[in-house]
């Protein structure tokens, strides 16, 4: 007990940012599964911790009532983004959201009310990792849930093959905008954890360099697999406390994993691990 | 219960090129009609605007009373128009059950095992392994499963492009089978090909297209027999006897 005590003050903080780092990962990936390279997720974390941030520091607002009001407005925005990107796809839609997001921190960057390029500090710290983890187990049973329905089907098809999935009865728009929709809620609820677990936020927290990261701990842990994705958002996370000389590159140690990923298992990590248990015989 | 499909002057223009020109045809339930002519005369371009791909430039298209024409391509499957493609469209990194369920998508409840072993035996497949991936299948079975996913939307009106593209004459053999089976289930069947031995043993009707515009129609030996249709598609007498 007192070992878990002793380990839980010494990375109560890492312990926090996995969970947050993991609901950012499980957002993307809900977009990635339909075929969607949206890459505005930074943008939605981002808008929602501002918001959930504003609310509770000048409106006097309780905790969950601001995570609400902030996952209500990333997803409204999420919602509103999916319409003018409806006809891109891939690299374009990616350019796109990648431009959303950077005009998301330039506002930020020039708002008097969110602290402009300083930032906002002093923001009440209400988040333990309790409820980091709690939301992200509620986040994770209602996707497992979903994956059971004829949504996650449609999912499935429309990133398969978009006009084969019209022609057996899907609606791909539905799918695309549910799912850029559904990712903006889980970024908005990541962002808002972040604003009050951190009680500091700048606009660098949710520029490209953020986006990308969580592109990387998708890619390598399975841009199909939500567990994959999680797995693959923990493992880059611990990774600069377990290698500490590499803490300072960490964005190049990305990098690296990044292309050994895309050569020798450009499905992911996960894939490889499923692979692997299909061989192991039965009896084993 | 299964409609007839009709299209009324249906035209598709591409710019300033004509696809098709004031096509009329229908497709009544257990019937099947062929669809020739050469290639780029306005085939699968006449299965694209039914499916609500190529957008209409004149012309209405109804299956039984309700109009088509205008719907998006997902509510038009709903309305019970299933389709094959010419290139090969199945969900390639999903299994072959889960290439049945996409196709009964618009059906209530999920599919069960004896409805997927069901739709394997209609379209001549029974013992393919429903674990299999669609994209490891040979290519008979791959145009096999195409049409049984088809068939999992219980649909009014089947529309294959080019089902025997690919397939020996044992294959082809089995395939006139099957699709008559499909008809003979009430189905309307509208089949492209250009193999004439298929044509003639599964097709009631044939339609004959040619730069966009019906050039011939009647029972698969009128078709043959046209002065009109052996110039523009058949070639000579001798290669069709």
């Amino acid at each position: 007990m007192t070992f878990f005590v002793q380990f839980y003050a010494q990375h109560s903080r890492l312990l926090d940012e996995i969970g947050i780092n993991a609901l950012l990962a499980l957002s993307l990936s809900v977009s990635l599964q339909a075929g969607q390279l949206a890459l505005a997720q930074a943008g939605f974390a981002g808008i929602a911790a501002y918001v959930s941030a504003i609310a509770s520091m000048q409106y006097h607002w309780p905790l969950f009532a601001s995570i609400l009001l902030a996952v209500a407005c990333s997803t409204l925005v999420a919602a509103l983004l999916a319409y003018p990107v409806r006809r891109l796809r891939g690299i374009f839609l990616a350019i796109a959201t990648v431009g959303f997001g950077e005009i998301v921190r330039v506002i930020v960057n020039n708002l008097s009310i969110t602290g402009g390029a300083e930032g906002l500090s002093g923001i009440p710290n209400d988040v333990n990792t309790g409820i980091i983890y709690g939301s992200l187990a509620v986040v994770a049973i209602a996707l497992f849930g979903l994956a059971r329905t004829k949504f996650a089907l449609a999912v499935a098809l429309t990133r398969e093959d978009e006009a084969a999935a019209r022609g057996v009865g899907v609606d791909t728009g539905l799918v695309r905008f549910a799912s850029l929709a559904l990712g903006g809620a889980i970024a908005g609820l990541a962002g808002a954890l972040y604003a009050h677990a951190f009680y500091f936020l700048a606009p660098a927290d949710f520029g490209f360099p953020r986006m990308e990261e969580i592109l990387v701990w998708c890619v390598i842990g399975g841009v199909t697999s939500p567990i994959g994705a999680v797995a693959g958002a923990a493992f880059l996370s611990i990774l600069p406390e377990i290698i500490r000389g590499l803490a300072d590159f960490r964005e190049i140690t990305n990098g690296i994993i990044l292309l050994v990923v895309i050569l020798f298992a450009p499905s992911g990590l996960s894939v490889l691990w499923r692979a692997r248990r299909a061989t192991v015989p039965r009896d084993a | 219960m299964p409609e007839t499909l009709v299209l009324d002057g249906v035209g598709v223009r591409y710019g300033g090129v004509i696809a098709l020109d004031a096509v009329s045809l229908a497709v009544a339930p257990g019937a099947t009609l062929g669809l020739i002519g050469p290639n780029g005369a306005g085939k699968t371009t006449l299965i694209n605007a039914v499916t609500g791909i190529a957008p209409l430039a004149s012309g209405t298209i109804a299956l039984g009373e309700r109009r088509l024409n205008g719907l998006p391509p997902h509510r038009i499957a709903r309305a019970g128009i299933a389709r094959t493609y010419q290139n090969i469209r199945l969900f390639g990194a999903l299994d072959v059950r889960t290439n049945l369920a996409a196709g009964a998508f618009a059906q209530p409840g999920a599919m069960s095992e004896e409805a997927a072993r069901r739709l394997l035996e209609r379209a001549g497949i029974p013992d393919l392994d429903l674990a299999a991936l669609a994209s490891a299948l040979p290519y008979g079975d791959q145009r096999r499963l195409e049409i049984a996913r088809a068939l999992a939307a219980q649909p009014s009106i089947l529309m294959l492009d080019e089902p025997a593209a690919g397939m020996n004459p044992a294959e082809t053999a089995r395939l006139v089978e099957t699709i008559r089976a499909i008809a003979n289930a009430g189905i309307g069947v509208l089949l492209i090909e250009h193999d004439m031995t298929l044509v003639r043993a599964a097709c009631d009707h044939v339609v004959v297209l040619n730069f966009g515009e019906v050039l011939a129609r009647g029972t698969p030996a009128e078709i043959a027999r046209d002065p009109a249709v052996i110039e523009a598609y058949l070639g000579t007498t001798e290669s069709i006897a």
